[in-house]
């Protein structure tokens, strides 16, 4: 088999993103097992615990009960439309997973040397980006096709909730961006090694980073900014008429957008797989070194989505003016703050 | 390869265009349109050109089209009612000057295109690349930037100023006038 083979690349790329998918999806299954279980923890009761060995079947318990529901669409919707949403919603979800880079450079036997990244281009992090960008579409078009007041408040609130936030968002990233003079995460990444660890960005980085991770959480619509689905106000927002597997789509893309936000945040602020002090005891390229760095990244990546139900537990939700006011009038000044600081320090060679 | 891949996307550009045109609703035109700038945003990174390819489906498609969107389900638009074509002695025209434009398309890609001019392969040109559109931007072409980067300043300062409506009473002070319209924006915000 010729590996320089532009069509055997093509099979193989196919190939690596079909696991990619599988992987997030299962990655995905057990974080909604996990937060269940930790919520449970925080509130000082068991959780899911009967499905298997202490729950971990309850995944597939929940998938099977989704696909068995009864499908209910609102008499007076706005068919097309309300098909089409969850399907933006998960697809704009799905297509940046491809790019984050996972691991370092690594000699396997066979295909020589491989960098662990699916995809890597030159524009990688805009790529997110305009991903991203889409995804508002699938909660403001479920909002307004299922014709109901509670779903079109809902949609409204999140769009507009996303598209302030995203601004916030962008600029965090512009910090980061200007020190490591590319839009290449891999790139990024490897700027990052060293030093044991005190190369991260998240140093010099350090209000860009609470930047992000604040808009971050506002962006995938998770406590405490989770107003759209206000169930006190809003029963649950832009997916109240949605039922069985369309639900469970909405479902899925919240949580693969927490991921995403995630290992965003590992790849640009935390050294991505950057492990401290790793090249001490393996040779990097070697099959070890990059068996643990790419253990460091998930371990980094885990963290957050930990944080992600730790503020779930703990911390109460917004009121809507206060979260208008809170995105629109510190956290954009803080952003623009930060990237004006990063540019004269960059410009005068100190970073 | 690379042929297949854009027939498939300017089938989805032109497709979703004519939708755009023939829809009715004008939510089925908004998303119709939002596909016409992904299809455009694909076509450029056929053309080696990521980073426009990028700014295309931030810009337009993730940004002012979400504009377009909300406001389509704010006010929420009425489809449209079909109406008899009037000026009907106009078709005819209207059908010539298509014929020409497709006629001038033609020409262009049968004879001129077949002459000595030679692009240059698509993997060395580096027109579309980050660096090489930030370093235009900011050194060759600073003045154009700047001038057009005031122009928008310009239209945000008088897009409020319409919004805010201030009269000026006979006293000289002015008064802010809260239409019916600016009165219920405001609650529902």
């Amino acid at each position: 088999m010729d590996l320089s083979n532009p069509y055997i690349q093509a099979a193989l790329q196919f190939l690596a993103i079909f696991i990619t998918f599988n992987v997030v999806l299962m990655i995905v299954a057990y974080t909604v097992l996990a937060e269940r279980r930790i919520l449970g923890f925080i509130q000082g009761r068991l959780g899911p615990n009967r499905v298997g060995p202490g729950g971990v079947l309850q995944p597939f318990a929940d998938l099977l009960k989704f696909i068995f529901k009864e499908e209910i669409v609102p008499d007076k919707s706005t068919r097309f439309v309300y098909f089409l949403a969850p399907i933006i919603a998960v697809t704009s979800a799905m297509m940046t997973l491809i790019v984050y880079p996972f691991g370092p450079r690594v000699t396997l036997p066979y295909f020589g040397q491989v960098e662990l990244v699916i995809a890597r281009f030159d524009i990688a992090l805009l790529y997110v980006l305009a991903v991203t960008s889409i995804g508002v579409y699938g909660i403001a078009l479920a909002g307004w096709a299922s014709n109901s007041k509670y779903s079109l408040m809902g949609g409204l609130r999140s769009s507009a909730q996303m598209i302030s936030y995203e601004l916030s968002l962008g600029l965090s990233l512009v910090g980061v961006i200007l020190m490591s003079g590319t839009l290449d995460l891999y790139e990024i990444v490897e700027q990052q090694s060293g030093w044991y660890g005190f190369k991260w960005n998240i140093f010099p980085q350090f209000i860009g980073f609470v930047v992000y991770l604040t808009s971050a959480i506002a962006e995938t619509n998770r406590v405490p900014f989770d107003l759209p689905e206000a169930e006190t106000e809003l029963v649950a927002g832009f997916h109240t008429e949605y039922s069985a597997l369309k639900f469970a789509l909405f479902f899925m893309a919240e949580y693969i957008n927490m991921f995403t936000v995630s290992v965003l945040a590992t790849t640009l602020f935390l050294g991505g797989w950057n492990v401290p002090g790793l090249a001490l005891l393996f040779a990097p390229g070697s099959i070890p070194f990059a068996v643990f760095s790419v253990i460091g990244f998930f371990v980094k990546v885990f963290f957050f989505l930990f944080l992600y139900i730790w503020l779930r537990g703990t911390l109460p939700r917004f009121r809507f003016d206060q979260l208008m006011a809170f995105g629109w009038k510190f956290l954009l000044p803080v952003a623009l703050l930060n990237v004006v600081l990063t540019a004269t320090l960059v410009w005068l060679g100190v970073l | 390869m690379t042929i297949l891949i854009f027939l498939l996307l300017a089938a989805l550009t032109i497709g979703c265009a004519v939708a755009m045109v023939a829809q009715r609703n004008p939510l089925y035109s908004a998303i119709a349109l939002i596909g016409v700038f992904l299809g455009m945003a694909g076509i450029y990174v056929t053309l080696a050109a990521p980073f426009i390819a990028a700014i295309q489906v931030i810009v337009y498609a993730g940004a002012i089209m979400v504009l377009v969107v909300f406001v389509i389900m704010l006010l929420n638009v009425e489809e449209e009612v079909r109406r008899p074509i009037r000026l009907r002695r106009l078709v005819p025209l209207g059908v010539l000057l298509a014929a020409i434009f497709f006629a001038e398309a033609a020409f262009i890609i049968y004879f001129v295109e077949t002459s000595a001019y030679n692009p240059p392969p698509a993997t060395q040109s580096n027109v579309g690349l980050t660096a090489s559109v930030g370093t235009g931007l900011f050194t060759k072409y600073l003045l154009p930037f700047e001038i057009t980067s005031l122009l928008i300043l310009m239209a945000i300062v008088g897009a409020i100023t319409l919004a805010r409506r201030v009269s000026t009473l006979e006293g000289g002070r002015t008064r802010l006038r809260a239409t019916e319209e600016t009165r219920s924006q405001t609650s529902a915000d």
